[in-house]
Order: C-alpha cells, then sequence, then structure tokens
C-alpha cells in the first residue's frame, strides 16, 4: 500500500548554518493520526510547513499517495492547513473563509453553499455564519479553521499547533472533538505539537524530533515504555536516570555494584542509563519478604516526601547515591512513609530499560 | 484601547496638568481662530472688526489668479497622490515581503532619505537636476515630479509598517486554499493593508497640498500653487481675503483629518489578528 | 515563501532550492523596481548632482557653469555674514526643539494618561487637527496677531510689557515653537500611551516616590518618543522658510530663506548648492548624535 505522506530524505537548511529539519524519512499511513512532538525548534513545524508545500525543501522527497510534490507550490496540493494562528481572514466572515478555497477551485455555487452549510455544521458553528473572526471566541475561531480547511476534502490536514492558545479545559474538550473528526472524514491527521500529553492522548502514532532529526516513531505506548534514548524518554513523561554497565544480556551493574534485571541489549562493557518511570517503582519495609521475585530490588532512603491528592511523591537515595523519584497512587491502603526511613524499593525487570545514548 | 492603570497622581499634580494642557490647547487653537473671525470681517484692516461680511469670500471667488492656483493645486495633489501612493505601496511590499533582492538595503536607505531630508535642499537640487541636468522646462509638471519624489517615501513607511503588523500566515492560508499570488494579494493582502494604503495617500495628499518650499523652486512661470501664491500675497499685503483663502484651506485639512480618522477606526475593529 | 512554480514531479536538491530563492528575489526585485528608478532619477541622482555643483564656477547671471571648478563656495561658508546665519539657524532649531520638548512632554502626558478611552481620544483629535492643518495658513495666523493691530500687540501695549513682535527674532521664534509644537506631541503622546503601567506601580511599591517613578521609569520608556518627536522638530526647523519669511522680514534670515534667495534674488546657484549640502550635512551629524548620545543619557 502507498503511504498517505512519503517523506524520504529529506533536509531543510536556512541559510548556511541553520539546519532545521535534517534527513527526516517517514511514511504516514492512510487514515492514520499522526502526532510530530518535540521542543520549540525542532523542527517539527518545518516538517509541516514543506508538506504543506509553505516551505521547500533544500534535499529530497515529499509524496502524497505516491505523488511527488516536494517542489509544488502549496494552492496546488490536495492538503489543507489549520495554522496555529488561525490565520482566519478578519476581513471576512465565518461563511466566506469557510467558502474560500471552494471559491478558488471554481466549485459551483450551490455545491459550495451546500459544501459550507455542512462543513459549519459538522464544527458545530451554525447560526454564526455571518460573524467577522474577531467576534468569536478562540475555540469558535478554532472551529471555523477547522471547518475551511475540511471543507475541501483535503487527502492529509496539517495541524499546527492548533490548541495551543486555548486554555486547558477548551484544550482538552476540543483534543476529544478532533479526535471524533478525525474519526468521522477518515483522512490522515498531521498533528504538530510540543505538549507530550496531548500526542499521547490523540495519536496512532507519534515521530519525536529533536534538533532536525526525527529520534523514533512509534505508538504512545513504545514512544513511552520503550524510548530510544535519553531524550525521548525524558521528553515524553516523567522518568529516573540510574547509570550503569551492561555485564551480560538484560543485565545491568549499578554504579554501587548491585545487578538489576532491565531489558538491555547493550554489549558487555558498555555504559548505559537505565531508564526508570516514578510510577513503576513500588516502596517495601526493608528486609520484606513478600516480594516478587520478577522484581528487582535495591535499599533506598526516604529523602523526601510530596503530597498531591491522587499521588503521592517520594524522593528516595539508593544505595548507589542517585536520587530517584517514585509516584504512589494513593489508594485507601497505601503505607505512608516519613522521610529519613530505610526502606527496600522494588521494579519489574521490564520496567528499566537500558539507554545507550 | 483601555482605561490607564497605574497612573494615579496627587491631585495638585492632576490639576497642573490639566491647567496647562488646555493652556496649550489654547495656544494651539485661539491663533487659527481669530484668523477665521477676521474672515468675515467687513474692514480691510485685519484685527479690526467691522461687523459680519461674506465680502472676502466673494473676493476671493472671482479671483481668477487665486482660482487658478486653486485649480492648479487640486490637480498637482490629486496626480501626484495617486503616483505616490502606488509606487510607495509597491516598495512596501518588496520591502517587507521580499527578504532579500538585489540592492534592498540600498534601497532601503534611499527610501528614507526624503523624509529627513531638509525641504530646501530638496527644492534646490531638484531645481537645479531640472533645469542643468534634464532637458526640462519647468512647468506644473516639474511640480508634480517633485511631490512624487517626496511622498513616495512617506507612503512606502505607512504601508510597510501596516504589513510588518500582518501575520504572515493569513496569505498563507490563502495560498493553502489554492489561491495563487495574485490571487492571494487581491483577496487577502491588499484589503488587509487598505488602511494604511489610504492613511498614506491622505498624507501624500496632505504634503503635497501644503508644500511650499519645493514648488517655489520648481514651478514654472504663470503655473503657481495655492500655497506658494498665497505666500506671495501675504508678503505683499495682509487683506482679510487671505484669511478668507485660509479659512478655506483649514476647512479641506479638517475633512482631511476626519477622514483618516475614518480609515483608522476602521482599521482597527477589522484590522489584523497578529495578537490573537 | 520560496517555492518553484510548475515543476511538479521532481526532488528537491539544493539547486532547485537556491533557484526557487533566486526567482523569489527576482520578484521584490521587479515590485520594487518603478519606485527605485523613480528615486533614482529624481532623488538619488539630483543628490549627487547638488554636490558636484557645489563646486561649479558661477556664470553672469548666477547659474552654475560646469567645467571649471572652484573651492570658492565652500570657503564662503567661513565668512561671517554666512556664519551669523548658520549659527543663529541652529541655535533657533535646537532652542524650539528644547522648548517644543518642555511644553509638548508634560502635555503628552496629560493626554495620554486620561483615564477614559474617549477623553484620550478626543484630545488626541484636537492635537491631530493642528497637526494635519495648513502650515502656512498657521503661521499666517501669527502674522496678523503680531502685527500693528493685532491682538498680541494690543495685549502687550496695554500692559507694558512688549510692543510690535513682527519682524523681530520672538515673532520667528514663537512661529517655529507654535509651528512645529505638534509634531513633538504626536510621536511623545504614541510612547506615553503605550507604555506598560504595571511599571510605573511596581517602581511604586518598590518604595519610589511619585517623581522618582516618573524619573526611573516613565521617563526613560517614552525615550522613543522623545528621539522620534526631536528629529522631527529639530529637521524642518533647521531648514524653516515660511516662518522666518513671514514673521522675521530680511532682520532674521535663517538658512532656509538665504538659500532661496541664492537661487532667486542672490544669483548665486553654486553657493545655494552649497549652503544646501551643509544643511543636509548639519542635519545628519545631528541626528546621529542624537540617536547615540540618547542611548547613553537617558
Amino acid at each position: 500500500m502507498t503511504a498517505a505522506v512519503g517523506i524520504r530524505e529529506v533536509t531543510k537548511r536556512f541559510g548556511t548554518d541553520v539546519t532545521a529539519v535534517d534527513n527526516v524519512s517517514l511514511d504516514i499511513v492512510d487514515g492514520e493520526f499522526f502526532s510530530l512532538l518535540g521542543p520549540s525548534g525542532c523542527g517539527k513545524t518545518t516538517m509541516l510547513r514543506m508538506i504543506a508545500g509553505l516551505e521547500f525543501p533544500t534535499e529530497g522527497s515529499i509524496q502524497i499517495f505516491g505523488e511527488e510534490l516536494a517542489l509544488r507550490p502549496p494552492n496546488k496540493r490536495p492538503v489543507n492547513t489549520v495554522f496555529q494562528s488561525y490565520a482566519l481572514f478578519p476581513h471576512m466572515t465565518v461563511e466566506k473563509n469557510v467558502a474560500f478555497g471552494l471559491e478558488m477551485r471554481k466549485v459551483g455555487k450551490a455545491e459550495t453553499t451546500e459544501r459550507v452549510a455542512r462543513a459549519i455544521e459538522a464544527v458545530h458553528m451554525k447560526g454564526m455564519e455571518k460573524r467577522k473572526p474577531n467576534q468569536l471566541s478562540g475555540g469558535q475561531q478554532q472551529r471555523v479553521a477547522l471547518a475551511r480547511a475540511l471543507v475541501n476534502r483535503p487527502k492529509v490536514l496539517l495541524l499546527d499547533e492548533p490548541l495551543g492558545a486555548l486554555d486547558l479545559k477548551l484544550r482538552q474538550a476540543m483534543q476529544i472533538e478532533l479526535k471524533d473528526i478525525q474519526a468521522e472524514v477518515g483522512i490522515t491527521f498531521i498533528y504538530v505539537t510540543h505538549d507530550q500529553e496531548e500526542a499521547l492522548t490523540m495519536s496512532n502514532r507519534i515521530g519525536v524530533m529533536q534538533d532536525g532529526e526525527l529520534l523514533q516513531v512509534g505508538t504512545p505506548e513504545e514512544i513511552y515504555e520503550r524510548p530510544v534514548n535519553r531524550f525521548v524518554a525524558e521528553f515524553i513523561g516523567e522518568t529516573n536516570f540510574v547509570d550503569g554497565t551492561a555485564t551480560e544480556e538484560d543485565r545491568v551493574r549499578l554504579t554501587d555494584g548491585t545487578v538489576v534485571h532491565a531489558i538491555s541489549d547493550a554489549p558487555t562493557g558498555t555504559d548505559v542509563t537505565l531508564t526508570l518511570r516514578p510510577e513503576k517503582i513500588q516502596i517495601h519495609t526493608r528486609g520484606a519478604t513478600d516480594i516478587n521475585p520478577e522484581r528487582n530490588q535495591i535499599s533506598a532512603t526516604i529523602t523526601r516526601q510530596l503530597y498531591y491528592g491522587e499521588s503521592l511523591y517520594y524522593e528516595l537515595k539508593i544505595s548507589g547515591g542517585e536520587l530517584l523519584d517514585a509516584r504512589l497512587e494513593n489508594i485507601p491502603s497505601l503505607r505512608r512513609w516519613d522521610v529519613g526511613s530505610e526502606v527496600t524499593i522494588s521494579f519489574h525487570r521490564e520496567a528499566a530499560e537500558a539507554l545507550t545514548s | 484601547m483601555s482605561v490607564q492603570q497605574g497612573t494615579a497622581h496627587r491631585p495638585w499634580v492632576d490639576r497642573l496638568l490639566s491647567v496647562s494642557g488646555w493652556l496649550v490647547f489654547a495656544f494651539l487653537y485661539l491663533p487659527i481662530a481669530i484668523l477665521v473671525i477676521y474672515s468675515f470681517s467687513n474692514n480691510r484692516i485685519v484685527g479690526i472688526w467691522g461687523g459680519f461680511t461674506w465680502r472676502w469670500y466673494d473676493r476671493m471667488i472671482h479671483n481668477p489668479e487665486m482660482m487658478g492656483a486653486l485649480w492648479n493645486s487640486a490637480k498637482v495633489a490629486l496626480i501626484s497622490t495617486i503616483f505616490a501612493t502606488v509606487l510607495g505601496t509597491m516598495a512596501g511590499i518588496a520591502l517587507d515581503r521580499y527578504r532579500k533582492w538585489l540592492g534592498k538595503q540600498a534601497f532601503d536607505v534611499i527610501m528614507y532619505l526624503p523624509v529627513i531630508i531638509p525641504e530646501v535642499t530638496m527644492g534646490a537640487m531638484l531645481l537645479i537636476w531640472f533645469t542643468q541636468v534634464l532637458p526640462i522646462s519647468l512647468s506644473i509638471w516639474t511640480i508634480v515630479l517633485g511631490h512624487i519624489a517626496f511622498s513616495t517615501s512617506f507612503v512606502a513607511i505607512i504601508v510597510r509598517a501596516r504589513l510588518a503588523n500582518l501575520d504572515d500566515s493569513l496569505e498563507e492560508a490563502a495560498m493553502d486554499l489554492y489561491a495563487n499570488r495574485w490571487t492571494t494579494f487581491r483577496r487577502v493582502t491588499l484589503p488587509l493593508i487598505m488602511p494604511g494604503v489610504m492613511g498614506g495617500a491622505l498624507l501624500a495628499l496632505t504634503l503635497s497640498l501644503d508644500d511650499v518650499i519645493i514648488t517655489e523652486f520648481v514651478q514654472g512661470p504663470g503655473a503657481s500653487l495655492l500655497p506658494v501664491y498665497v505666500f506671495g500675497l501675504i508678503k505683499k499685503q495682509v487683506t482679510p481675503e487671505i484669511n478668507a483663502v485660509s479659512t478655506l484651506m483649514l476647512a479641506v485639512s479638517m475633512v482631511l483629518v476626519f477622514i483618516s480618522l475614518g480609515f483608522q477606526a476602521r482599521s482597527k475593529s477589522g484590522g489584523s489578528n497578529k495578537e490573537a | 515563501m520560496t517555492m518553484l512554480d510548475d515543476r511538479p514531479s521532481e526532488e528537491a536538491n539544493p539547486e532547485l532550492e537556491k533557484k526557487a530563492e533566486r526567482a523569489e528575489g527576482w520578484r521584490g526585485f521587479f515590485i520594487a523596481l518603478p519606485t527605485y528608478a523613480y528615486l533614482v532619477v529624481f532623488f538619488v541622482l539630483p543628490l549627487l548632482i547638488i554636490v558636484v555643483f557645489s563646486f561649479a564656477e558661477r556664470s553672469r547671471t548666477g547659474k552654475p557653469v560646469l567645467g571649471e571648478w572652484t573651492l570658492e563656495w565652500w570657503i564662503k561658508l567661513g565668512e561671517p555674514l554666512v556664519r551669523t546665519v548658520a549659527i543663529r539657524s541652529v541655535w533657533l532649531a535646537f532652542l524650539n526643539t528644547a522648548i517644543c520638548l518642555l511644553i509638548g512632554y508634560p502635555f503628552a502626558y496629560w493626554i495620554a494618561t486620561r483615564k477614559s478611552a474617549i477623553t484620550r481620544n478626543f484630545l488626541l483629535v484636537l492635537v491631530l487637527i493642528p497637526f494635519w492643518s495648513n502650515f502656512l495658513v498657521r503661521t499666517y495666523a501669527w502674522r496678523t496677531l503680531l502685527d500693528s493691530n493685532g491682538l498680541i500687540t494690543k495685549v502687550g501695549e496695554w500692559t507694558g510689557l512688549w510692543g510690535k513682535m513682527l519682524f523681530t527674532e520672538p515673532a520667528v521664534f514663537l512661529g517655529l515653537v507654535y509651528g512645529y509644537l505638534p509634531f513633538m506631541v504626536l510621536p511623545l503622546y504614541a510612547a506615553i500611551e503605550h507604555l506598560d503601567w504595571n511599571l510605573v506601580e511596581a517602581a511604586r511599591d518598590l518604595y519610589a516616590g511619585a517623581w522618582k517613578a516618573f524619573r526611573k521609569v516613565t521617563l526613560p520608556l517614552s525615550k522613543p518618543g522623545i528621539i522620534a518627536g526631536s528629529i522631527l522638530v529639530f529637521i524642518p526647523s533647521l531648514g524653516a522658510y515660511v516662518t522666518p519669511d513671514l514673521l522675521g522680514g530680511a532682520k532674521t534670515t535663517l538658512l532656509g530663506n538665504y538659500i532661496v534667495t541664492q537661487f532667486k534674488s542672490g544669483r548665486n546657484w553654486p553657493f545655494g548648492a552649497t549652503l544646501s549640502v551643509t544643511i543636509l550635512a548639519v542635519m545628519m551629524v545631528a541626528t546621529i548624535i542624537y540617536f547615540r548620545k540618547g542611548g547613553k543619557t537617558l
């Protein structure tokens, strides 16, 4: 099957010394909700703009359903964009904004009217057709921008941090709505965001970018559970890092000599970093005997305790000297520990992963 | 515009500011008011009230030289404004919307010079240029050429500022929605910078109608403009007829002020949504 | 946005990108070209030519003669009469700028700090009207006020404080302040109006008195307005022509009239050219110094 969007060895340089996108290759499957995730300046927006045709790659190929259009201007591409600032034309009404693309493509009057009405209805903006953008709230502008893009029935919809300007509540509501709309229209969404939670909850797959490079592509689970390097592990969710050396397969020796089980394919003797999510750690009384043998055990001291309501955070000092964070769900039977308590912590063999970079 | 916060002054400071403020307004307006009043005075000597009359306006209308100069002024102002607006708008677009082009840096400097150059220098250099270098004889058209040369820059600066405040993504959105360059310009860019373009045009019009110095340098024989003609009259002898024509010129300025305010108000309500 | 039209199915490579950038550059160039050409022909070349002509000999009719060069006109700048006129012009322009700033700042501050937007806008319109009004007409208004029958003269005679001021230096000065005050007020207003007043409140919170807060926060932050306003006043007052001609008469010639005279009754175009170049140079130096100094002292 041809990919909805096929990106081959695409590089974008600005001037001579800024490489915004560095040799990225990526296939985006038809109908998927794909997120490009990364901190600001990582090249994700440039990547999106190249797919939209607003930027011209320095090198490489961009295909949409097998058709090469790396060099094609934006008005001749079967994609539409929802801009970060919405970019609604301030001098046109909602209706005129939504009809703009159809008008440019010389779609007939009757069909235009019908499609515009349907698109406005689909984003729940019925009754606001005659308003100007500055008479709308941020959320409403967002919906109009979405309708204005979708009414053209693009093969791929590009969204550049579309929820960034909304407040938290509205953003969460719009996330769900966006997901629903995507399921309904069934087209490919490429979604640029720096918000890892947004990417995890909405996407079928995520591509994590840093400094112009595509570090990892995978489902939200893969990205969260099996990050390929320190950057991805740290950028997505919270994590602990513990230094060590790979001994044999799936074994790592920590700095104090303790050997723990972890997912590792690093050759024996290489320096690795273990990544261990705070919620995967359990705390036991020192010398507890009822710990599952599948779990690694390390001695630790409680150094700090924070109450978060739905959870409790403990900062722990392990024997090697590193500080770890543990997050325990606040369930009724939860045992509370005082600062200074000598405890044993445990985590499953497959909860920790050894990273070589 | 919102209510100004953090500007609480002690009462006596506030009173002092208010009193001096109104005094400044009195300073700005009293001379004009007196000028207007004496245009209706039935006395040849300006400064001595002689009862109400329309006489001086009547004389003004029936003074063929004055009306000729008025007509010339209107012609020059209109033609130079049209050219300055088109040229200035194009320059503003090239400077703001195109990152790099041949000679852009030099153009950027050249563009600002006419704004800061003293008018006498401008007038003198154009006079020498027209009479000593180019084979052009001075006429109403040399005035037009001169007026375009200085007002184009003002238009360009205003249009450029307007463009700089216009979110690029609006034009990108238009292209993303299948509009080509020209359609994007016509349907999105131009309507959105229109308040700037019109503001620039009004400024060009005002500059042309106000100019005395450059016109004095480059006018041809017998083709004077109203301000220069009036200037000559004042130097000869002050008469209420001058007050009458001055009142007319003030009225034109006022109309232009209110038109420009109208454009500004419109640009605020339908303007850029960059802050959004 | 750079792109290449009509290359539908090719992969990108650096050469094509360069080509697209160049095409975009040419587009910008061609859009600017008409204005560029116009300004070169009717501004840049005349500006260069006037410098050349300041070294030309004078013909019997006063016109410049090319081909015979002289430094006479540049040396003439040192003559006492020319020096007097130049010093008077610079001094008046400087004084005018200072007084306009002194009157204009509290005035603009007063308008900008009115609580309601309606009041502010109304007062602003009252400033805009004289700003846009015909300069000649506004100067003429003072001519009649300062003449023997004028109101100001009458008041002066009645109080015994002053007599007829027309055709004196104070009259020119008064006319300059009146003429250019709005040019000072508008940029000042814009700067003060846009000020973040939270900063002033923060200063007050940090134990600054009202005056200290103004000195340390408001004034420095309105510096761009002060610079813009000063330049807008200084440049035209240095080349003032209408004001000294109408209110000063022959006794208070300023550079502006002096230059015009060279081209008319004075019949000395090359010297007029020299003076024109000089005034331009003075103005540029003043502007640059002001920007430099302004950056440090305020």
